[in-house]
């Protein structure tokens, strides 16, 4: 090689120590010079001992919008099974029983498709009944959807038949065998799904696994009396069911407000902790009050299940966005295995 | 039988990327993007659906090891090539709902692509942040611990691309006894903040890829004390089911009243 086809052309000068010298030099003489240590700039991305760059230890969800909707619906769903099979052995309305028998079917027609659909392979779906693992809270909850599914149609329609007139001494043992099946796959569904985001690595998550459960049951609860409202049932039950939801969700609130470290960041700072205020708030106390200050009045108690709908609703996306603000802090991965180090043991 | 196993050691690492372009063009894994992070030499930022390897560039303020000068204002740049932990106890094994991740033969943690359905849940299970979702393919992907070429007696791309043998690969027992002894002679030569990193003591129960880094965990971004998401599932599903007794119990009060 000629020394002329060093790059930057004949004519240049060679790239050599002196060429270097010559640069030096010429910094030096216009002031372009930046002196002092390099690993000590302000705001320079240099890690501490602390994290790396402080780029995300974790791997958000990659769950999209239908996931979140799913644990409402499911929820909803789930709790209105419970609530069809109790009014039924209390002989309550027949209207009820059945308008909640069909929510809970419809439920098992969004539930899957919404699941279906969040999927990478949606085609692929029926691989979720591929294994049965105790150990995995999202295959345990492919089987409970899918028992939900058979036993919400099974209680469905045999209340169909028989309120179209057909007469069967079966008829009445299948729908309660129905009935009571959708009941305790309902309280499964209704609960899984807490399991299922509790079971994590995510911190926020994991660090609230034995709340998350019940709250979304409170949610489900709920979320199945305001929706037997909408459809005209104002009665004593839905309004205690109303009452005592909008409690518990109080208390849950209060409760998430208590603790203030980094792995609960999410629940308080940004846009995931400005949601679960707001939908907390919603089906917590606001629905409360407007519950028992307006208890006698059918606008009134619209008006609670509307807020509580919307709140219960809110609440889920506020958790989904949590996990993935919870995610892409290590800091908060670090401060919850601080916790368990200092416990001196591991959560088994 | 036989279990395999990597060793990577951060105090031999150049930070060439051989392994990275290794895995990529042994394992025909697509484009994860071009961005320039100025985070050091790393532009590659994280292990991923379309990153199986990826080597860190740790520039601290402190003595590397035995040196004598400079240390008023210490520095020293390392390098450590991070890959999927194939771990004793296995979250994304335990989440996933199809059967698509198996553990193989040679102890790896593998994901079949042609069972996964994409369905998400090993993303938030894996206690390392390593498998994630490949867009716009749909599916999860991570590191197969090249089990092709093991199965054909052929050491993983990435070892068998490293120019220093930074990347060992081997019997996981020999080498998990390799680590202890390569740190104890780094300690022995000055390196006085080396360690092993192999979490035994927590809930992985160990990992199949073993670590010889300098300083903490936490720089690496590697967790100090993993846990495998399934010791959370007893406290939950307990408090599921006392809630869940609880809502019965409401709900017949209801309709007492």
């Amino acid at each position: 090689m000629a020394a002329t086809d060093i790059p930057g052309g004949p004519g240049r000068p060679k790239a050599s120590e002196e060429r270097l010298d010559a640069i030096r030099k010429e910094a030096s003489a216009t002031g372009k010079v930046v002196t002092g240590a390099g690993q000590a700039q302000a705001n320079a991305p240099i890690p501490g001992a602390e994290d790396y760059y402080n780029l995300p230890l974790l791997k958000p969800p990659t769950w999209t919008w239908e996931v979140p909707l799913y644990f409402f619906i499911g929820g909803i769903a789930g709790v209105s099974a419970v609530i069809a099979f109790v009014s039924s052995i209390f002989h309550a309305d027949p209207g009820m029983v059945r308008v909640a028998l069909w929510i809970a079917f419809v439920g098992t027609f969004l539930c899957p498709g919404l699941l279906i659909s969040d999927l990478g392979r949606p085609l692929r779906f029926l691989n979720m009944l591929r294994v049965f693992k105790w150990r995995s809270a999202m295959s345990m909850g492919s089987w409970i959807l899918s028992a939900f599914g058979g036993a919400a149609f099974l209680a469905m329609a045999a209340n169909e038949i028989i309120i179209y007139g057909i007469q069967s001494p079966l008829l009445p043992p299948v729908r309660w065998i129905g009935e009571f099946l959708g009941a305790v796959t309902g309280l499964l569904l209704a609960s899984y799904t807490g399991v299922l985001i509790g079971a994590t690595a995510i911190p926020v998550w994991h660090e609230h696994r034995r709340l998350l459960p019940g709250h979304f049951l409170a949610s489900g609860l709920g979320g199945s009396a305001a929706l037997l409202e909408f459809f005209g049932f104002l009665v004593p039950a839905t309004q205690i069911l109303g009452l005592a939801a909008a409690g518990i969700e109080t208390l849950i609130g209060f409760t998430l407000e208590l603790r203030h470290g980094r792995v609960e960041a999410p629940l308080h700072h940004g846009k995931s902790g400005w949601t679960m205020r707001i939908a907390g708030t919603l089906e917590g106390p606001v629905s409360l009050f407007v519950r028992i200050l307006w208890r006698d009045s059918a606008h009134g108690r619209l008006a609670a299940a509307g807020c509580f709908l919307v709140g219960a609703l809110c609440s889920r996306y506020a958790w989904i966005w949590a996990g993935r603000a919870s995610a892409h802090d290590p800091q908060a991965v670090f401060e919850s295995q601080r916790v368990v180090a200092t416990d001196g043991k591991t959560a088994h | 039988m036989n279990k395999a196993a990597f060793l990577t050691d951060a105090t031999i690492c150049i930070g060439c990327k051989a392994c990275e372009v290794a895995c990529k063009e042994w394992n025909e894994v697509p484009d994860d993007g071009m961005i320039w992070t100025g985070f050091s030499y790393d532009n590659t930022q994280a292990l991923g659906a379309s990153t199986w390897r990826h080597v860190m560039f740790l520039e601290q303020p402190a003595v590397a090891g035995p040196q004598q000068v400079d240390m008023e204002d210490p520095f020293r740049w390392i390098f450590l090539s991070d890959v999927c932990k194939h771990c004793g106890n296995a979250g994304c094994l335990e989440a996933c709902p199809t059967g698509a991740i198996v553990r193989t033969d040679v102890g790896s943690v593998l994901v079949q692509s042609d069972v996964c359905n994409g369905c998400g849940y090993c993303v938030v299970s894996c206690p390392f942040g390593v498998v994630d979702k490949r867009h716009p393919d749909g599916r999860a992907f991570k590191c197969t611990f090249c089990y092709d070429r093991q199965s054909a007696g052929m050491i993983p791309a990435c070892a068998k691309a490293c120019p220093t043998q930074s990347i060992r690969f081997g019997e996981l027992e020999e080498l998990r006894e390799a680590g202890v002894a390569r740190v104890a002679d780094l300690q022995h030569r000055g390196y006085t903040d080396a360690q092993v990193y192999d979490p035994l003591e927590t809930s992985v129960g160990g990992t199949h890829a073993m670590f010889v880094i300098l300083g903490q965990p936490e720089a690496y971004n590697l967790p100090p004390a993993p846990q495998v998401p399934t010791i959370y599932l007893k406290s939950a599903w307990t408090s599921a089911l006392i809630s869940a007794l609880a809502l019965v119990a409401i709900v017949f009060l209801a309709f007492l009243l």
